[in-house]
């Protein structure tokens, strides 16, 4: 059995461990092993602990043979962004402001997916405070593609999507606050959920845009994420924005199928995809026709002003957000004279170039004289892309979309531009303005590059997502065996 | 020459009396060691998120209605400005819809002083300032202590529609009066549970213009308010005559000096680039719970003073001031709803029992109201003895009237103890009657140094002055 367990996904291996058929320590052995071969190429980790997890492991081994009832995750290594709070592991943004910074509590997820008695791997690099698109900001080191070294991961949960990829864990945690869950899944060939605003506890994630941020499972397989989900989903006192929907059955539900689903090809999210990936997208809405669902096209032009005004609400957030790194409590701290140098010297020192464009651009935009033309102005855009969803939602059940409107971009590529990366969240920013949920899911390949689609729904609609994520998995697996 | 009045509005900050802070549920406590009142939330850590206290929003609520105020559905915004003392560098509070807007506070004078806004805030920490000069700028080094981090704040700003130093304590004093009535506050100023800052300014009078205004922060007492206001006044006056102008600048009021000065060498513009609190969502409180919690209100200082004057309408506004307070009240209420007159109610509770209140024992109101009613009874000393005696007795009414000793007194017992003193003391007894008023204190002190418990003095000297007519006129 033991030669087998890179094979089992989340829930076989977790059942194997709760059987008593894998021990913990097998499982997570065997995830080590395979750290140890593709960690050194690919660099997905900023920290790692394999003494940790092998105890952590043999608690849940002590844990069965007591007799104890074990969680839904028993024995399932996980790694989690490194912009989630750990009390086992420094929590860094990937930003040297933070660098060493060892959190005095657990974020609520982590707490959870920890609760069901999954094994912490390590923490993984992202862009520097989630901001950008190909895990090149990280203020510590760039992570490859395994699917071509050369290239990035995406981002900026792209350490946690390479982790996925290369098998060096079973499932991860992302947060998605303009796609960094989806993009780097679709770059990465994995699936990522980003759920509706509030489905899951945002408490212990550090904030990037407040109003935006989500946390999401990311996974080599949907039915992995829907057992993530229904882990991490539910209502928490610690955030106050947390919704107190019950948890839907999400799992169970993967094989009911599509057949009544009415579903919308969004043509303007076509059009900015390069001919590969809208190809793609093509035969996933034919797929999706084939096994019964309603597919027609639909024009949402609105979805298309999304991309500027996130570039204004998300930095205007974050500006304040990351008021809070100066040098005073915690983390990295610059000379000065007085407590004001000392306070610039650690900011200016601490945060990467990208990090510092947004916090001006928000800083800039809710200014006296500026709020209204910009920050005011970008919610009005925000509304009216609520608005135009919701009327697509008023005649669809989801809607089809790229998840990105290019596969794994070289790295280096568009560093020099940042408005060409900030183009590569235009297909997943929209959902995360009108706070819906969207899964990305692979679907196909451009020589070898993996190519992600993305289907996005209404407001608690995770249950519909995965059911047509896990529909164009099964059929594309089949097509595979043909 | 001009005449001038001052143009001044307060504002008032107040923390609220919760049980937690505002944000998390460390302990709203004074006096902890520094930095144990603290958690993730309050010291705004990474990936921290406030959760609103239910209960601040409740006294809020409160003090708007008590200030008619437009109790409703509101928002908080973050206030980003760089300081060591507030650990997120933005401080949430409210800006464009406060949870209480407009409303007016009536002085006992009867001017009515309007009120823009009573608002949400959360407290900052505290900097304590070590060496050098131990001020912000010249100190070696600075402590910093975040129990006050997160504290919940009211701040109640009101029109400037106070025109002088005296107006401006009677605001201020009428206004703590109603925050401890609701509740709301402990109104103690020198823990800093109540901090006021002052924008003044003058103008000739008759002018309806608003000139520069200074702003005189936190004044810890209301002596030093008054000070601080009465020579920031004196000082715009005579810049204005010398040909000078008023810089818009904030000051702090100098205890030693008595004078305020400028609190920054350069002043700078802030901006503080106010936005919605994505974190929080908007408040938004139910008309029934809002009336639920009006219908609670007690009765404020001013309708106490309707009520009393109400009932005496020559009752001396000194007494009625005392009576009024938060810790007497009770007693008065007490009283006069068991029937006594209202008179004897307000003078004992005014005089006698003010002095006791603040560590009463077993004083409640309603032995305070037994006692009182023994003055139909008993004379107006001993009902006073009984009151001070009350504080540390544990029974009954009857069982405290038999352990101080007192039996009530007719007329004809009261000549017989008079009579007894003038026995043992024949010459002054002689002079006395034969018209020296002055030995009269002495015979007085020696009846109520023998029978004081039993009689009143206005009593002895009632019998001694009818036993020395009899003498007198044989």
């Amino acid at each position: 059995m033991t030669d087998g367990i890179l094979t089992l996904d989340a829930g076989a291996l977790s059942a194997a461990v709760r059987s008593g058929e894998v021990t913990a320590v097998e499982a997570v052995e065997a995830y080590l092993a395979q750290v140890a071969v593709q960690e050194p190429e690919v660099d997905a980790f900023l920290s790692l602990d394999a003494d940790a997890a092998i105890a952590a492991a043999e608690a849940v081994d002590r844990a069965r043979a007591s007799g104890a009832a074990l969680g839904p995750l028993a024995g399932v290594p996980v790694a989690f962004k490194d912009n989630l709070c750990t009390t086992a592991f420094p929590t860094t943004a990937a930003s040297k402001i933070l660098e060493g910074w060892v959190p005095p509590y657990n974020a609520t997820v982590v707490d959870r997916v920890l609760a069901a008695g999954a094994i912490a791997i390590g923490k993984t690099n992202l862009d520097e405070f989630a901001m950008g698109s190909s895990t090149e900001n990280s203020g510590y080191k760039i992570t490859r593609n395994p699917h071509d070294l050369d290239r990035v991961p995406g981002g900026s949960s792209g350490g946690s999507a390479a982790v996925i990829a290369s098998r060096m864990a079973l499932l991860a945690l992302g947060s998605d606050t303009g796609g960094s869950i989806r993009q780097p899944a679709s770059l990465s060939g994995i699936v990522g959920l980003k759920p509706t605003y509030g489905r899951v506890s945002r408490y212990g994630l550090l904030a990037y845009a407040s109003s935006l941020d989500q946390i999401g499972p990311m996974a080599a397989t949907v039915k992995d994420a829907a057992l993530m989900a229904e882990v991490i989903f539910g209502h928490d006192p610690m955030d106050a924005t947390s919704l107190r929907a019950p948890i839907p059955a999400l799992v169970n539900a993967l094989m009911e199928g599509v057949t009544s689903f009415r579903v919308g090809l969004v043509s303007d999210l076509l059009e900015v995809a390069s001919p590969a990936v809208a190809s793609a997208v093509g035969r996933a809405a034919a797929t999706l026709a084939q096994l019964g669902a309603k597919v027609e096209t639909i024009s949402i032009p609105e979805l298309a002003l999304g991309l500027p005004a996130y570039y204004v609400v998300a930095p205007a957030e974050a500006s304040s957000n990351l008021a809070r790194y100066d040098g005073v409590r915690y983390g990295f701290r610059g000379n000065g004279e007085t407590a004001e140098e000392m306070m610039v010297a650690s900011r200016s020192e601490g945060f990467g170039d990208e990090v510092k464009r947004r916090i001006m651009l928000g800083t800039y935009a809710l200014s006296a004289g500026y709020y209204d033309a910009f920050y005011l102005r970008a919610q009005r855009v925000r509304s009216l892309v609520r608005t135009a969803f919701q009327e697509a939602y008023s005649r669809f059940d989801l809607l089809l979309s790229p998840t990105s409107p290019t596969t794994a971009f070289k790295i280096g590529e568009r560093s020099e531009d940042p408005v060409e990366m900030y183009r590569s969240d235009v297909c997943t920013i929209p959902s995360n303005l009108s706070g819906d949920p969207a899964i990305s899911v692979p679907f196909g390949d451009e020589d070898g590059l993996p190519i992600g689609v993305q289907l996005m729904g209404p407001a608690l609609s995770e249950e519909r997502l995965l059911r047509a994520a896990f529909a164009l998995e099964s059929a594309r697996a089949e097509e595979g065996e043909r | 020459m001009t005449q001038w009045e001052a143009v001044i509005g307060l504002e008032v900050h107040t923390e609220l009396k919760t049980a937690t802070k505002l944000f998390c549920g460390c302990p709203n406590a004074f006096g902890f060691e520094p930095n144990t009142s603290v958690c993730p939330v309050c010291l705004g850590l990474p990936g921290s998120l406030p959760v609103l206290n239910a209960k601040a929003v409740e006294l809020a609520i409160r003090v708007g209605s008590a200030l008619s105020s437009r109790v409703q559905a509101s928002q908080f915004h973050r206030k980003n400005y760089f300081y060591p003392d507030m650990p997120k560098d933005y401080q949430i509070s409210q800006y464009d819809v406060p949870v209480n807007a407009g409303g007016a506070v009536v002085l006992r004078s009867g001017k009515v002083v309007g009120i823009v806004r009573a608002h949400l805030e959360e407290d900052t920490g505290k900097l304590v300032h070590k060496g050098g000069d131990g001020r912000i700028g010249g100190a070696d080094y600075s402590l910093i202590d975040y129990n006050r981090s997160g504290v919940p704040l009211l701040e109640i700003v009101s029109e400037p529609d106070i025109s002088s130093a005296e107006e401006a304590k009677e605001y201020v004093s009428e206004l703590r009066a109603i925050l401890v009535a609701t509740g709301a506050s402990d109104g103690r100023m020198e823990e800093g549970s109540l901090r006021v800052d002052a924008n003044v300014s003058v103008r000739p009078v008759g002018s309806t213009e608003l000139r520069t205004r200074v702003e005189i922060k936190n004044v810890n007492s209301l002596r030093s308010l008054g000070r601080a206001i009465g020579y920031e006044v004196e000082r715009q006056i005579s810049e204005y005559e010398s040909g000078g102008s008023i810089l818009q600048q904030t000051r702090h009021f100098d205890e030693a000096s008595g004078k305020t000065l400028p609190l920054r060498a350069k002043e700078e513009a802030n901006d503080y680039r106010y936005f919605p609190e994505p974190d929080l969502p908007p408040i938004a409180p139910l008309q029934a719970e809002i009336d639920r919690i009006v219908g609670e209100l007690p009765l404020l200082p001013a309708g106490r003073r309707v009520r009393l004057f109400g009932l005496m309408p020559g009752a001396s506004s000194d007494q009625v001031e005392v009576a009024v307070t938060e810790e007497v009240w009770p007693y008065v209420v007490a009283g006069i709803e068991i029937g006594v007159a209202p008179e004897l109610v307000l003078a004992r509770a005014a005089n006698e029992l003010a002095a006791l209140v603040g560590n009463a024992g077993f004083l409640t109101p309603e032995r305070f109201a037994e006692v009182v009613a023994l003055e139909e009874r008993f004379s107006p000393s001993q009902v006073k003895l009984l009151l001070k005696e009350a504080v540390s007795f544990d029974g009954t009414v009857d069982e405290l009237v038999a352990k101080v000793g007192l039996s009530s007194s007719g007329a004809e017992d009261v000549r017989a103890m008079v009579g007894e003193v003038v026995e043992a003391n024949p010459e002054e007894w002689r002079r006395f009657v034969a018209g020296d008023a002055k030995v009269a204190g002495f015979l007085l002190g020696q009846v109520m140094r023998k029978f004081g418990k039993a009689i009143s003095g206005a009593q002895a000297k009632a019998a001694l002055e009818e036993l020395a007519r009899g003498a007198a006129g044989l």
